[in-house]
């Protein structure tokens, strides 16, 4: 995994205090407006998430490029695949 | 278009409930966020859920649900009140969690392309028309839905 400080980010997603679906959902929303490339850091509180995101990245096809856990926020940094 | 090796879920909602009709609404709602395809066959009591009146007053049981949101003996769960009481507490407890109402689920849910099937038999059964449902519904029976979930990669009775 890169270093979270060499990542540069496309767009933030601040997510804290959603549930599932929602966190899911709306990062698929962005995701879907970015280009293949592109990162999405995706902020979250929802302890789902910390496998939710891996999933969503897996079925997606995207990549999922670092994690980072502070308390209960946790931040993931997606990279969309190419389209499909 | 969707692509050939697109992952599909195929869905039977039988509740009628509040919290009843949010699992097939959470678990479609994320598989077309996953990339996937998704359909929900709304059945018997799960036909509430497409109708645009009874889709805003959904009720949680008071009675003979021991996991409601209001802990009460049976008893008192069949007192008058105790209905609206459990579902008032469970409205709070989702709007507190920032969920979104079953309306607003509904919309979402539809303008990420799931698709809705609208049993043709509890239509019949229980009086309901094409104009008291939500538009954009199918109107369809088991055959139809069956077809659409033998090509499904998930398929789930909730």
């Amino acid at each position: 995994m890169p270093e979270i400080t060499d990542i540069e980010t496309t767009e933030v997603l601040d997510c804290t205090g959603l549930l599932c679906p929602l966190p899911v959902y709306k990062a698929a929303v962005v995701l879907s407006r970015l280009s293949a490339g592109d990162v999405l850091e995706l902020v979250c509180t929802d302890p789902g998430s910390l496998e939710d995101v891996p999933a969503l990245a897996r079925q997606r096809g995207d990549s999922l490029l670092a994690t980072d856990s502070a308390g209960d926020v946790q931040r993931f940094w997606l990279a969309k695949g190419e389209e499909r | 278009m969707t692509a050939p090796n697109t992952k599909r879920l195929a869905l039977v909602a039988s509740k009628g409930t509040l919290d009843g009709a949010y699992p097939p609404l959470i678990l479609a709602s994320t598989a077309v966020s996953l990339g996937w395809e998704a359909g929900i066959f709304f059945t018997f009591y799960g036909l509430d859920v497409l109708h645009q009146d009874r889709f805003r007053k959904l009720k949680v049981a008071s009675l003979a649900n021991p996991s409601g949101p209001v802990q009460l003996p049976n008893i008192l769960g069949a007192v008058p009140g105790a209905t609206a009481a459990a579902t008032k507490v469970m409205r709070k407890w989702m709007k507190d969690a920032r969920m979104p109402e079953i309306p607003e689920f509904i919309d979402m849910t539809r303008d990420l392309g799931v698709k809705f099937f609208a049993c043709s038999t509890t239509m019949g059964v229980m009086g309901v028309s094409e104009s008291d449902l939500i538009e954009g519904c199918d109107i369809a029976g088991a055959a139809a839905f069956l077809d659409y979930a033998a090509t499904a990669d998930v398929q789930l009775f909730v």
